[in-house]
């Protein structure tokens, strides 16, 4: 199912050599023990008119009260914004945003990126190409 | 590709979950089936649907840790690049690799089950990589996925 989400449960039970009603009551299961969360559409930045994606690494000023909770509620008000995950390491907050080209990404980050609160470092990395992008977990 | 705005709804409904039938979606539209569904198929074959992804809660799985790595590579221009982008895509537990401009070459995504676990993986996977220099490590605390500009 992680390879390939659109099979139906008698192509799964018949891959996984299980009948039809085994494969369903399993699935069934999986999704009631919240193993299994759901199923999410990929979508193709580029192809919408944003190919550019870049990658903040945020370093916030942890000596203000509450600096996590306020920046991460600014971050998601930021439409650009796809990802945000925080951290226990060299850097507090990542940042993953798409822009339609470097002039828009400019603006993005001098108005909107900047403005948000509580940043003591930002470093930005642009990614070139998605070598490996299929999210799998190693079952 | 343009889009109008029932596009774009649609999109979103589409990542918030991507399970639906086109008759339920066409119903949360106010479209009939066989319209939604020509929609769909417009995105997919514009190349802006390019497929689903199952989600699973990794912890409920066994996999109780998450690590990005930024790679700086030792030799460049001497190992190939392919190379090392073969063998790191090959990891299991490497779920994406990214090929990046800045103060790194390569951001890896990493699952393990625990952090001795996640520290096998880095010795004996990533750190016996061809051409790997600096490895940095942080620990994710916590993840959201936003549905972007749509």
């Amino acid at each position: 199912m992680q390879t390939d989400p659109s099979l139906t449960v008698p192509e799964l039970a018949d891959l996984a050599g299980v009948s039809a009603g085994q494969a369903s009551r399993r699935l069934d299961r999986m999704i009631a023990d919240g193993v299994i969360t759901g199923q999410t559409a990929v979508v193709d930045w580029a192809a919408l008119g944003f190919p550019l994606q870049v990658s903040l690494r945020v370093t916030l000023d942890k000596t203000v009260p509450g600096a996590f909770d306020a920046f991460l509620a600014a971050a998601r008000d930021v439409a650009e914004v796809l990802e945000i995950q925080t951290f226990l390491g060299r850097v507090d907050v990542r940042l993953s945003l798409v822009a339609r080209d470097l002039a828009h990404y400019q603006l993005l980050y001098r108005d909107r990126i900047l403005a948000l609160p509580h940043i003591a470092d930002i470093e930005a990395l642009m990614d070139v190409a998605a070598i490996k992008s299929d999210e799998s977990l190693p079952l | 590709m343009n889009l109008d705005d029932i596009d774009r709804t649609l999109l979103r409904l589409l990542v918030a979950d991507a399970s639906q039938s086109a008759s339920a979606l066409g119903r949360k539209l106010n479209l009939s089936q066989p319209a939604t569904w020509r929609r769909v198929k417009r995105l997919q074959e514009g190349g802006v649907l390019v497929g689903r992804r199952l989600l699973l809660n990794a912890e409920k799985l066994g996999f109780g840790v998450t690590v990005f790595l930024g790679i700086k590579l030792a030799t460049k221009g001497r190992v190939s690049l392919e190379d090392f982008e073969r063998a790191v895509g090959a990891i299991p537990e490497v779920q994406v690799v990214t090929h990046v401009l800045g103060l790194y070459d390569y951001r890896l995504r990493v699952v393990a089950r625990d952090l001795a676990d996640f520290e096998r993986v880095l010795r004996r996977r990533i750190m016996t990589l061809p051409g790997v220099g600096t490895v940095e490590a942080n620990v994710m605390l916590s993840e959201e996925r936003r549905p972007g500009p749509l």
